[in-house]
């Protein structure tokens, strides 16, 4: 048992929660008293309480991951999310697997930026940090996992707890309080992929940013400085855009590519979760943009930050509390901190809004009307369809939500969340990103302040046409026949093109300012991808043999999957496609082994070589035993037109704990389109069919012969000493025949075994898998040197899959970089600015 | 009227029919006799029914069956009602799915058996699973 450890993480999780709240009262003090040295003298307090508590967020993940690579399984954290077998990179992501973990990887970002914060600003330190280190100081309670004495209240729920303070019930911890268990329940096999390892960091310093601008509107409103806060919290801004878009992206990208959702996106609440408040950070990102050049939208800019982070903590509330329970195909367990999150979340709510009220009336507002042809009043309408975009799917997302209410009030609601989200949400978003692309395209046009009309006619007319004629292409080429998708192309092609004229202008003179046309130019490209990926994708697995497959699966599943025997070519999409076998993914080593070249053994994770290979430049000598990750199977399937040849490897993956089978595609990427490959049925390795009857012929050593029509050669028998599961005495006699057979893809090897044991004939056949054909060594003959050799087949190895084509899906991946590389140049341009404005002593 | 007026009436339009459109495309929780009764009434909106699995005296479940392509399942569930209901489900079984507390199934009546076309499962806190792998 190691004690230590446990509470010297406890101990900085008290300390860390400690630090918080004095930081956060120095920082106030720095903020509220009146005499310069006592605030020199406060702002050194906070400065040192923060770096404390720093180190102490530190000190935790430091402990928390030693007990997790050290593999402490008398912790609970350890044992419930980790074992002995996963790699350091998902040991890494052990660590954010919990919910308290997740907590301290927040607290973690909060705590390196807030360094930079000290870092960078001067003027604004105490009153940002101020708010920073009270939110700290309630994340920490998350964490905290202490029972207040007298009122038997737990406060947060830590992860430093013991397995058997976790399981107190559980019969062994009775017998054995000292218990540690051998191994822990690990990492489910289909998080193990590396977007466990990057996506989670990315999406909590998304949401961890958002904290940055809300600081400093905060901070604005408590000092009065109502115009100053915007500059230092814009880079931030457009930063926490950039991240949490990111974030969002490779949560999309990891349903494509392995969860095998079949798409991108499913509206799931807990995608929306993230989705709404990054729209609203983007609409509050033009506000301010628009407040910076010409001094309208302030107070739209305090609403919509204030909304950001709100909407964040309300994010964190409905993932985390349980409400969402019967709504969200995401479990979530509730560790009981319901109310502590809603305490987290009208804090801060009340706070802003209240102190946003009370200062109100002295926020600085013009009286005059921002003209219909300037940009100002294009941006503002742009503000507003981006909010009413969250708007529309936080209410759906929110019915649980409005259940509790409900029954809060004795009421009863039988309100569910849409049955078909997709489509529900689908149909209004569309609309929405419609008038989102054309007025990216169109605002751009507009100068700030006012255009004249003609003006604007003049600069218009060029890119409308060029995208009216690009358009005209895409629907005619592409086949595009229905309205809404008609009308999301144009407004995606003419923000593209507009956008690409903004862009050729501006690169020359001024490239610094080239961030917006840019990003736009990535919405457009997303528009584009979203409409031709969401509209067009299409299954291409025909059955076009005219057979069912079975009569047990429905028409559409018989219509729509492929049978594929081994090494027997079909044709789809217009390619040769022929599966080639059951194959086996190295543990610590790059590539696929076939499954017919080695032996198993009792642990599915170890497989015995059984003839020589080079598997991605690792080579394996016979009796090698491989690693292997027992749980996946891969199917190799070859797509071949004329001399061009690619591989997919589709996996399945018996996943208990997921309850039997999961599939994940294997994608094959062409310039216009994905393939998208996943099995849709397998062979259970216990019904391999049935064998024909035993064929047997006697051979010579080196003698050619043919086995299921492949041509195989006795290479070789010797006399073994050692067999896997059988004693041998001095009396007994074992002897391994090794035979070569040539099947279509390369050579394999059988080794069946003939055993004399206790003057019994034993024998052990094997089988080559991927011909479907056993080898048994039947007899030997010493007076003739020859060998019987039986043969027995069977129906050779099948898999069923389904393809889909998805057209032009690499639009959006590639949209959404080009829009993130938008976001960075803004970004650059704006802390330029910043740290101009800082050197003239104007932070 | 001034612009800006105008525009307030917009958004305020505007959030009221996304209200009130969300309101009417909103699924219901319902039990499997109503389902089925609205199934027979020739709606086919998609609905929610929450219930348990239905399990033996030893609280051992049962009536989970694998179909054929060993991708899809069907169970046994009890609404809230008692009613007991065959439910057939086009994926694999979900995680945890035989040691939830709840089910909810989102989907519609076919013939006499409900098919499900999403899972979502109510799962015990994790600290009353009271096992260790010894």
């Amino acid at each position: 048992m190691h004690y230590l450890v446990g509470d010297l993480g406890h101990l900085f999780v008290i300390t860390s929660f400690i630090t918080a709240f004095v930081t956060a009262l120095a920082y106030f003090k720095a903020v509220t008293v009146s005499t310069l040295d006592k605030k020199a003298l406060w702002l050194q307090n906070g400065k040192v309480s923060f770096y404390i508590h720093a180190v102490a967020v530190l000190g935790i993940s430091v402990t928390l991951f030693v007990i997790i690579s050290n593999h402490y399984f008398e912790y609970h954290y350890a044992y419930n999310y980790s074992d002995r077998k996963l790699p350091v990179y998902y040991l890494i992501s052990t660590f954010w697997n919990g919910q308290e973990g997740s907590f301290l990887l927040w607290m973690f970002w909060h705590a390196l930026l807030g360094v930079i914060i000290i870092h960078t600003n001067k003027f604004w330190e105490a009153p940002v940090m101020t708010i920073f280190a009270l939110v700290q100081a309630f994340l920490a309670s998350m964490i905290l996992g202490v029972v207040i004495p007298g009122l038997n209240v737990k406060i947060g729920s830590s992860p430093f707890i013991l397995l058997r303070d976790a399981m107190r019930d559980a019969p062994i911890f009775a017998a054995q309080p000292e218990f540690v268990p051998k191994d822990g329940n690990g990492l489910n096999p289909l998080l193990q992929n590396y977007w466990m390892v990057i996506h989670p960091p990315t999406l909590f310093l998304g949401f961890a940013s958002t904290l940055v601008p809300f600081s400093f509107c905060i901070a604005g409103l408590w000092l009065k400085k109502y115009r100053d806060w915007v500059r230092p919290a814009l880079p931030w801004a457009l930063f926490s855009g950039a991240v949490l878009g990111l974030g969002i992206l490779m949560g999309g990208y990891w349903a494509y590519e392995t969860l095998n959702f079949g798409g991108y996106w499913n509206w799931d609440p807990v995608e929306n979760a993230v989705y709404v408040p990054w729209l609203i950070l983007i609409a509050s990102i033009h506000t301010m943009i628009t407040y910076k050049n010409s001094e309208t939208a302030l107070k739209a800019s305090i609403v919509l930050v204030i909304a950001v982070f709100v909407l964040i903590l309300y994010s964190t509330f409905l993932t985390r509390s349980g409400v969402l329970g019967d709504a969200s195909v995401h479990s979530f367990t509730d560790l009981g901190l319901s109310g502590q999150l809603l305490i987290y979340l009208f804090f801060f709510t009340i706070i802003a809004v209240a102190l946003s009220i009370y200062r109100w009336k002295e926020i600085p507002s013009t009286e005059k009307e921002a003209s219909v042809y300037s940009r100002e009043f294009w941006i503002f309408i742009g503000a507003l369809t981006l909010s009413l975009m969250g708007f529309q799917v936080l209410i759906p997302t929110s019915i649980p939500v409005w259940n509790s209410i409900i029954a809060l009030f004795g009421g009863s609601s039988n309100l569910a969340p849409p049955a078909d989200q997709i489509g529900f949400y689908s149909n209004f978003q569309l609309w929405f990103a419609v008038i989102v692309g054309l007025l990216s395209g169109i605002g751009q046009f507009f100068w700030w302040k006012k255009i004249d009309k003609e003006q604007l006619k003049k600069e218009l007319t060029a890119p409308a046409l060029i995208a009216l004629v690009l358009f005209a292409l895409i629907i005619t080429l592409g086949q595009i026949y229905t309205v809404p998708l008609i009308v999301l192309t144009f407004a995606g092609v003419f923000t593209l093109v507009a956008n690409i004229k903004i862009f050729s202008s501006i690169i020359k003179s001024s490239p610094g300012l080239s961030g917006g046309a840019v990003a736009h130019i990535g919405i457009g490209l997303i528009l584009i991808g979203i409409m031709f990926s969401a509209g067009y994708s299409k299954v291409v697995s025909l059955n076009n043999t005219g057979m069912l497959i079975s009569s047990e699966f429905s028409k559409e599943f018989n219509r729509d999957n492929l049978l594929l025997f081994v090494n027997e070519p079909r044709t789809m999409w217009g390619y040769d496609i022929e599966y080639l076998g059951e194959r086996l993914e190295p543990r610590f080593h790059g590539g696929y082994i076939r499954k017919s070249d080695v032996t198993t053994t009792a642990d599915p994770d170890v497989v015995i070589v059984k003839t020589a290979m080079k598997v991605d430049g690792t080579s394996y000598a016979p009796k090698d035993t491989i690693e292997v990750r027992g749980e996946n199977t891969f199917y190799e399937i070859q797509l071949r037109r004329g001399q061009k040849k690619y591989t997919l490897f589709p996996r399945a993956q018996i996943n208990p704990e997921m309850g039997g089978l999961l599939v994940s595609p294997d994608i094959y990427r062409t310039v216009s389109a994905d393939l998208y490959t996943h099995v849709s049925s397998v062979m259970k390795p216990s019904e391999e069919g049935e064998w024909s009857k035993l064929e047997e012929l006697k051979v010579k050593l080196d003698q050619e012969f043919f086995a299921n029509d492949y041509v195989a050669t006795l290479q070789s028998v010797d006399r073994i000493f050692e067999v896997e599961g059988v004693v041998l005495t001095n009396e007994d006699v074992a002897v391994k025949a090794t035979v070569r057979v040539k099947g279509e893809q390369g050579e394999y090897i059988a080794e069946p075994l003939f055993i004399i044991k206790d003057k019994m004939v034993g024998r052990i056949p094997d089988e080559i898998k991927d011909l479907g054909l056993r080898i048994t060594l039947m007899n030997i003959h010493p007076e003739t040197s020859e060998f019987t050799i039986g043969l027995n087949t069977r129906q050779k190895d099948w898999v069923v899959i389904k393809a889909l084509e998805k057209p032009y899906i690499n639009l959006l991946w590639f949209g959404t970089l080009v829009l993130m590389a938008g976001f960075g140049i803004a970004m650059t341009r704006r802390i330029r600015e910043f740290r101009k404005m800082k050197a003239k002593g104007l932070e | 009227m001034k612009k800006s007026h105008i525009l307030i009436l917009v958004v305020i339009a505007a959030a009221i029919g996304i209200i009130v459109s969300t309101a009417g495309d909103a699924s219901t929780y319902v039990t499997f006799d109503e389902a089925h009764a609205m199934w027979t009434s020739g709606n086919k909106k998609e609905i929610h029914v929450v219930g348990e699995l239905k399990k033996d005296k030893e609280g051992h479940i049962i009536g989970i069956e694998e179909g054929a392509d060993k991708v899809s399942f069907s169970f046994l569930m009890v609404d809230d009602n008692g009613r007991e209901q065959k439910v057939t489900y086009n994926q694999p079984m979900p995680a945890d799915f035989t040691r939830s507390e709840k089910v909810v199934v989102i989907g519609s009546y076919e013939d006499d058996h409900f098919t499900a076309s999403k899972i979502l499962l109510k799962c015990p806190s994790k600290y009353q699973d009271q096992n260790v792998n010894v």
